[in-house]
């Protein structure tokens, strides 16, 4: 099937066959690799993209739902050099280990302070309950969005 | 000059992560790649009838599809520890094949691989091949396992055992103090079976290059080095010069990934065969069917005490599970990892612990973060609040009562344990002490008092753990049966221009070595971080190693680049002293520079490092280069040790158990950048919690596996936990350069006991004494509501 999809603010038409998820069209077609695959069954939130400016879990969605769709994936996050204020705050607050969940995380983290700018603990952690996290027990997590919103809110 | 041990340096490997450009396997694609499927088994336990592949081999884009009946079919994976029967029977060790040929030993043992264009047509095939099983009755429980006339794993031996251990004093001695003691704790319970759930799956590229004569295994391993010694000369029988192990960035192990897996071994044989690289990604199911499990302990326990609440003996009965085969590190698991630390922080003066191994219709358990030590901790915390609640005293004072003085293993003698190993350094006290400062417990017991007034049942749990670290050294741990070395490489090169590459065996899986390393290094060098760059993870890059597990990182790869930078340091002083004209003798080194003492004269490091390299004006008879390797062979483990205290509320309607508070004072030695430490013990800490009140692997009476998924198998996720409130005392491990004891585990060992004994104690007064883990609501509600 032909789809159109607009990704990280490039347009791309493709013929893919259907049964094809969006997360393995993303990672094996378009070579955008930062979004992992980390069970395929929306459990662990590691394939996490935001689509239409939603989060949403690009392995239990197949490429063709996404047709017509504006995509943005870790790799449209950064603006070139500069790192979006939510990737700093990971940096800085060590809101990261491994880096394998990460890219859903922060994903998940931008949706969280599009709908809500300036959450509770309780509210972000209620929003990051469909992504796993194993290395860092989310504590530090938590704190990079706080961080996050503090200085978007600046 | 800018120094950096000690401080909060923010990770250089976080910029490639957070901009999705990390380099996990699963993420590299080679030319002509092609994809690999396995058909795997449905049964526990099987004779395996037939296997027919026609199908399968004229599927859309089908490369190739190998069954136990091709060249593959000799091969299996060893086993890296021997651990003999008491009766000195020869450990009863399995072959472990890489395809299943007549027998099947556990749901999910792989039958046929199938190699095609596409992942899909390798699926697509794959459900082609059938095989014919004929089902046999199994069993899962490491208990029910060792019963008269139990479903065999093996049938070439007359029961199920693996091998059987014990450790500590003579039984019949310790069963004698248990007799005459005031009073006797008694448990029995499961310490069950978990699923370490790393969130990358388990990802392997094979690839052999014909004109080379070489093999490229890309490997999401914790042990490149291992991987490729095990793989070469006890599987496939290749040469391992012509065999690279490569494993760039690992996204997390927790202990599954430092074993050398069939897949890896299959894959890289098959890659020769099809003449193509071969990759194969574990998906979620496959990693719970497959990945080495942890845990799965049935225990029986007594413990007794003097009218002070003073330990007098413990004596202690295990049933551990191997699973169906003997996965590397397995045996030495539930032994050499668990037993000797039944002395944990205490005086106790008598401990016997008795160990059946049996071999279960599952797949392998090994180790998992703490491997062994989270048991027995586990065992002892409970046992010990158990007690004081019994003898009506306070857990923290019964606690204190067993506590061994503090020692610093230099002016004070290391402390010899019942159970053969020697601990370097401790000051118990101090940490719990600090540990009831931060919650204010005093106050929270006033609390609780007035919290259960009102009918909210709270409830505080104290643990104080002890772990050994940096397993060593290489000569014990061989006469204790590994069949491998404990030791770490650290080489490092100084390049012409001064800038350092420094090479370690050492593997990072989210530990941030590339940071670490670099902030030692550089003081230890005088120079800036941004000057040393930190390799790992290629086996062409860098000389040898053994990975990374039982936080051995820092304590033993560390020391090994510290030995390097000595000597570098030392050669370096001898080409300064030529360069100054002065005796060495008469120099000091500080600021990356050598100076003569009491002058302004001095050398940079930078000007020795280009000297060595261009040795014009130069020593007579040394040799160029400023370029060092080092072998580090601990003299002993490290003992890093804490104290954790859970604070939990307990729902009377429903038995939900939430923590609302957590308090982990660890004490890790020296601490290199405290940022990584406490990050370190929050994750630990919240997958120690998962242990006690969500995870659970289970397997049902037929051997299949009931919690195969995430959506049945429960971790912890962020609105489960609270804030994990951390602090430290420091005591220097007296025998490695850096005084570090390591990190990686404390956290998962110190928390389940913890917030299992908080629960325990919320209902108490309900009569309740103990509850089996994971403690559900309906497990706690159960116990709350007397069984009703």
């Amino acid at each position: 099937m032909n789809i159109s999809i607009t990704i990280n603010g490039k347009a791309y038409d493709h013929d893919i066959e259907p049964r094809i998820s969006l997360a393995q069209f993303l990672r094996e077609n378009l070579d955008l690799t930062g979004t992992h695959i980390g069970c395929d069954t929306s459990g662990c939130g590691a394939c996490t993209i935001t689509l239409d400016g939603k989060a949403v879990k690009s392995c239990t969605l197949l490429a063709v739902q996404a047709d017509g769709c504006e995509i943005t994936t870790i790799e449209g996050m950064a603006n070139g050099a500069q790192m979006h204020p939510i990737q700093e705050a990971f940096r800085e607050h060590h809101g990261l280990q491994c880096g394998f969940c990460t890219p859903g995380m922060v994903m998940t983290a931008a949706d969280i302070l599009q709908s809500n700018p300036k959450p509770s603990e309780e509210d972000i952690r209620h929003g990051l309950e469909g992504n796993f996290c194993r290395c860092t027990g989310y504590h530090n997590i938590v704190k990079s969005i706080q961080h996050a919103a503090e200085k978007i809110n600046t | 000059m800018e120094t950096f041990i000690g401080k909060p340096v923010k990770r250089r490997e976080d910029a490639r992560f957070l901009k999705g450009a990390g380099r996990y396997t699963d993420d590299i694609k080679l030319p002509k790649m092609t994809q690999a499927a396995f058909v795997r088994s449905p049964y526990a336990h099987a004779k395996i009838l037939d296997v027919n592949i026609e199908d399968a081999q004229r599927g859309d884009g089908v490369v190739a599809v190998f069954t136990a009946q091709d060249g593959c079919g000799t091969f299996g994976v060893p086993c890296g520890w021997q651990v003999d029967f008491k009766n000195g029977e020869t450990m009863r060790e399995p072959q472990h094949p890489l395809l299943a040929k007549e027998k099947i030993k556990h749901v999910g043992e792989a039958v046929a691989i199938v190699i095609a264009e596409t992942l899909e047509q390798a699926r697509d095939a794959a459900e082609l091949v059938k095989v014919d099983y004929e089902g046999l009755p199994a069993v899962t429980d490491p208990g029910k396992a060792m019963e008269p006339g139990a479903p065999l794993v093996h049938d070439q031996w007359s029961d199920n055992a693996a091998f059987d251990w014990c450790i500590g004093n003579d039984r019949t001695e310790v069963e004698a103090a248990l007799a005459s003691a005031h009073h006797v704790t008694e448990m029995e319970y499961r310490n069950q079976r978990l699923a370490p759930n790393a969130i990358e799956p388990r990802s392997y590229i094979a690839d052999y290059d014909v004109n080379a004569g070489k093999w490229t295994l890309y490997t999401s391993t914790q042990n490149p080095h291992l991987i490729r010694l095990l793989l070469c000369a006890f599987v496939l029988g290749i040469p391992e010069h012509k065999v690279r192990v490569v494993s760039y960035d690992v996204g997390g192990g927790f202990g599954s990934k430092i074993y050398h897996y069939t897949e890896e071994a299959l894959l890289t044989w098959a890659s020769k065969e099809v003449g193509r690289p071969i990759k194969w990604t574990s998906d979620r199911s496959e990693a719970f069917l497959t990945d080495a499990h942890g845990r799965d302990h049935v225990v029986k326990s007594r413990m007794g005490f003097d009218k002070e609440g003073k330990i007098v003996a413990h004596l202690t009965d295990e049933y551990c599970a191997m699973g169906a085969y003997l996965s590397t590190f397995a045996p030495a698991v539930p032994t050499y990892l668990h037993g000797t630390l039944f002395q944990g922080v205490y005086t106790t003066p008598l401990i016997h612990l008795n160990v059946i191994a049996p071999f279960t219709h599952t797949v392998a358990v090994d180790a998992y973060r703490g491997a062994g030590r989270p048991e027995a901790t586990y065992l002892l915390e409970r046992m010990i609040s158990k007690a004081a609640k019994e003898m009506d005293m306070d857990p923290a004072e019964i606690r204190f009562r067993n506590f061994i003085p503090p020692f610093d293993g230099v002016e004070q003698a290391g402390y010899q344990t019942q159970v053969a190993l020697q601990y370097d350094s401790g000051n118990y006290e101090a940490v719990l002490k600090r540990g009831l400062e931060m919650l204010g417990y005093e106050d929270f017991r006033k609390s609780q008092i007035a919290a259960r007034k009102n009918g909210k049942l709270l409830g505080v749990g104290i643990s104080t753990y002890i772990e050994g670290c940096g397993i060593a050294p290489s000569a014990v741990v061989g006469s204790l049966g590994a069949r491998a070395g404990l030791y770490e490489v650290g080489a490092v090169r100084v390049q012409p221009t001064g800038k350092v590459s420094v090479f370690t065996g050492s593997h990072s899986h989210g530990q941030g070595h590339e940071t670490v390393f670099a902030q030692f290094v550089a003081d230890k060098l005088g120079i800036a971080m941004d000057d040393v760059e930190i390799e790992h993870g290629d086996t062409d890059q860098v000389a040898f190693g053994m990975g990374t597990y039982g936080s051995r990182s820092l304590s033993v790869g560390g020391s090994a680049i510290i030995k390097s930078v000595e000597k570098i340091l030392e050669k370096g002083a001898k080409i300064a002293a030529h360069k100054l004209e002065a005796a060495e003798e008469d120099l000091e080194y500080a600021e990356g520079k050598w100076t003569v003492k009491g002058t302004d004269k001095s050398i940079s490091f930078g000007d020795v490092s280009l000297t060595a390299y261009v040795p014009h004006d130069y020593p007579e008879g040394l040799e160029p280069g400023l370029d060092f390797s080092s072998f580090y062979d601990p003299t002993n483990f490290t003992y890093p040790f804490g104290a954790h205290i859970a604070v939990v509320e307990v729902d009377s309607d429903t038995g939900r158990v939430v923590l609302k508070r957590f308090v982990a004072c660890d004490d890790v030695g020296n601490v290199m950048n405290p940022m990584i430490v406490d990050g370190q013990i929050q994750g630990g800490v919240v997958q120690g919690i998962g242990q006690a009140l969500l995870e659970e692997v289970i397997y049902d009476e037929s051997g299949q596996m009931t919690s195969g998924s995430y959506m049945d198998y429960a971790m912890p996720r962020a609105d489960d936990v609270p804030m994990i409130e951390t602090d430290r005392t420091v005591t220097p491990c007296p025998h490695n350069p850096l005084g570090v004891k390591g990190a990686g585990e404390a956290g998962a060992i110190g928390s389940t006991p913890a917030v299992v004994n908080a629960v325990v104690d919320a209902l108490s007064h309900l009569g309740v004494t103990d509850i089996q883990m994971p403690l559900s609501p309906q497990r706690v509600w159960k116990a709350m509501n007397n069984g009703r």
